[in-house]
């Protein structure tokens, strides 16, 4: 264990056979990447499933359904078997009706000739087919935009207005001296202490005295000053050189424009950061908008999906896709900009 | 390009005037104060005014959310949260559910504090070897990690619920199938599992950022040294790894108090009261109940935070004792 754990470099002689260490680390990654991908990856495949697949069980990993087949005389198309005849030969059948045992079919080349078949002797015959009903008809049958456009709306705002307030403290704190300075630099730090769940109760009666409630601006505004942007933007302040602020003062820029002229283009790495971390943030958020959101038109995704997997127990294929959908923002955010989050923890530890 | 410049200049121009007369008034330096001013104002009303009010709350009855409605109560919250006839016996307390969640939160966070330092350790030592792409494991492993709490609960409910796929596992194999969150037990181990699942990455983060860090020179002073693996592990590697070790720790503790999002999706505290956690019950009794009792949720978050606090100032100590033995060396 110890052994394998330790070998940072591989074999310095040898380099073309592979310790056995080696193989031990990566049947690990190997075993990882199945646990780790392979429950979303269930759920995307199960999403794609017709609501009569997704009741099959043993359930399968991709999305089979019965085919089905157009048969003149029939409106509707029918589903296909793969039956015995009363030669007791193996055909390919479309079944018209089932009555107890006994499933009417017809030959789908011959449908004039009715076949009786018991219903032990017919199998389904399945194909791959990713049905996209499931998502289509989120937005018809449910006020599934609605949702959209709450989340989107609370995450684009907060994160424009977390940007513009966590920068100006910053720069206040990098590149002033006042007096009081360090204390507020303290106070806004010691929030980092303070976690949204232990003053559930009295952040309600503000938000209630304000008439947010049921409000998106009621998710939006407390969560703008966060402590981890102003100690992400300040650090990286701190390593842009004074002496630009003093030539700009020299031309006699006011320091507002110095602010949005001079630090916000050069401090814009950090911004990145915090802005993916804020979308991250905003995008996840789960308690306090449950809190303050109580009515179903201000329901952002995370609330529906909360809702309606209590609500839609038997609903799953649409449950399913929306947390699809609820996912894909945040799958696009890891697969380009990964190298900034990483940045972003290892230079703050925030997440 | 130049429509988005153009409108930025146009919004930030908006504000110089407000600034122009700051300056004047306040002189250079002092203008400081209108920069970090909207920061603080916000910081101020949803934080620390709060914690004030909290204080209200916690020891004043009723259920009007009004503060000056309130009649006083004392202690009268802390009694009814935490007396009990007989401490052997929960059932004895006047409320059974807040002890009870307690123990839980207790319970949980102890074994996934263990389960998680031993999982993001052994792959933050795996993903440090040479191996063959590095950036894509290491992605493998932080995924999860981002996807919201909602997500990751609904994920697996798909997977254990009564048709899913862990069944089918079990009939393939001639077992009969589970319903795995309807068993107390069951339930409890996998809540344990999907926040070690979900959140393992980001100390594996933090953990393999660390052994980066420590320098190349010693393991190739071990090596000359012929120091066998176990040794270099047990004398090098873990020791310069401490303070990261520390600083996961106490987060994952921190974190593991608080946990509410994915468990209350997952098992809504369920069966009965066996994944019910702190947050949980602040929760329910504060809003989610019939009637809101804010005078008791109250009094159970300044419960919930003299248990942060104590855990914030076990890492002080621990990070410094961890500091003053490095000087030592």
């Amino acid at each position: 264990m110890a052994n394998f754990l330790t070998r940072t470099r591989g074999r310095v002689h040898g380099r073309t056979s592979l310790h056995w260490t080696d193989w031990v680390s990566y049947a690990y990654l190997l075993a990882g990447l199945i646990v780790m991908f392979g429950p979303v990856l269930w759920l995307v495949m199960s999403s794609f499933k017709t609501e009569s697949a997704l009741s099959q069980f043993p359930p399968s990993f991709l999305p089979y359904s019965q085919k089905e087949v157009v048969v003149a005389g029939h409106d509707k198309p029918l589903p296909l078997y793969r039956a015995k005849d009363e030669q007791g030969q193996t055909r390919e059948l479309a079944q018209v009706r089932r009555i107890g045992i006994v499933a009417t079919m017809v030959d789908p080349a011959q449908p004039q000739t009715e076949i009786r078949v018991n219903i032990k002797d017919r199998q389904p015959v399945n194909e791959l087919k990713f049905a996209s009903g499931n998502y289509t008809e989120l937005f018809a049958k449910f006020s599934f935009g609605t949702y959209l456009w709450n989340s989107v709306f609370i995450t684009v705002v907060a994160t424009l207005i977390t940007l513009l307030f966590n920068s100006m403290a910053a720069f206040a704190l990098s590149k002033y001296q006042f007096t009081g300075q360090k204390t507020v630099f303290v106070l806004i730090i010691a929030t980092l202490m303070i976690p949204p769940t232990i003053i559930l109760v009295p952040a309600f009666l503000v938000i209630s005295s304000m008439g947010l409630l049921n409000n998106l601006w009621g998710v939006i505004l407390p969560a703008v000053a966060t402590p981890t942007g102003v100690f992400l933007l300040r650090q990286y302040m701190l390593t842009i050189p004074d002496e630009l602020l003093e030539a700009a003062r020299m031309d006699n820029a006011s320091e507002w424009r110095i602010y949005w002229r001079i630090i916000l283009p050069l401090a814009a790495p950090a911004m990145a950061v915090l802005a993916i971390f804020s979308f991250m943030w905003r995008w996840n958020d789960f308690l306090w908008p449950l809190i303050v959101l109580s009515r179903s038109e201000h329901f952002t995704l995370q609330l529906a999906l909360n809702a309606f997997q209590g609500e839609l127990n038997t609903q799953w294929h649409y449950l399913l896709a929306m947390t699809v959908i609820t996912l894909i923002p945040i799958t696009l955010v890891f697969t380009f900009l990964q190298k900034y989050i990483a940045t972003g923890i290892a230079s703050a530890g925030v997440k | 390009m130049s429509v988005f410049s153009a409108f930025l200049g146009f919004f930030f121009n908006l504000f110089e005037p407000v600034f122009r007369l700051g300056q004047k008034w306040l002189g250079a330096s002092r203008i400081g104060w209108l920069f970090v001013g909207p920061n603080l104002v916000v910081i101020g009303i949803f934080t620390f005014l709060p914690i004030v009010i909290n204080l209200v709350y916690a020891v004043t009855g009723g259920v009007n959310l009004l503060p000056t409605q309130r009649p006083f109560t004392g202690v009268e919250n802390f009694a009814t949260l935490l007396e009990c006839r007989d401490y052997t016996d929960l059932q004895s307390c006047r409320t059974d559910i807040f002890l009870r969640s307690i123990f839980n939160t207790v319970k949980f966070s102890l074994i996934q504090v263990v389960l998680m330092l031993f999982f993001s350790l052994v792959t933050a030592l795996v993903l440090n070897r040479k191996i063959i792409g590095r950036g894509f494991w290491r992605g493998v492993f932080f995924y999860p990690v981002l996807l919201s709490p909602v997500v990751v609960a609904l994920i697996w409910k798909w997977l254990l619920q009564s048709q899913g796929v862990f069944n089918a596992g079990l009939v393939t194999m001639g077992a009969q199938p589970m319903e795995w969150l309807l068993d107390r037990h069951w339930a409890f181990f996998w809540v344990v599992v999907v926040s070690i699942w979900a959140h393992m990455g980001f100390y594996t983060l933090i953990l393999l950022a660390g052994l980066q860090a420590i320098p190349k020179d010693v393991y190739e002073a071990a090596e000359m040294d012929a120091a066998p693996p176990r040794r270099v592990l047990s004398r090098i590697t873990l020791p310069l790894l401490m303070p990261n070790l520390i600083v996961v720790l106490v987060l994952v503790m921190i974190r593991a108090v608080q946990t509410f999002d994915e468990v209350f999706v997952l098992t809504g505290g369920g069966p009965g009261s066996a994944t019910t956690f702190i947050v949980q019950y602040i929760y329910l009794t504060g809003f989610a109940e019939q009637i809101h009792l804010y005078g008791l949720a109250a009094a159970a978050s300044l419960i919930l935070a003299v248990g942060l606090m104590a855990l914030t100032l076990a890492q002080l100590r621990l990070s410094k004792a961890g500091e003053a033995g490095k000087v030592k060396k």
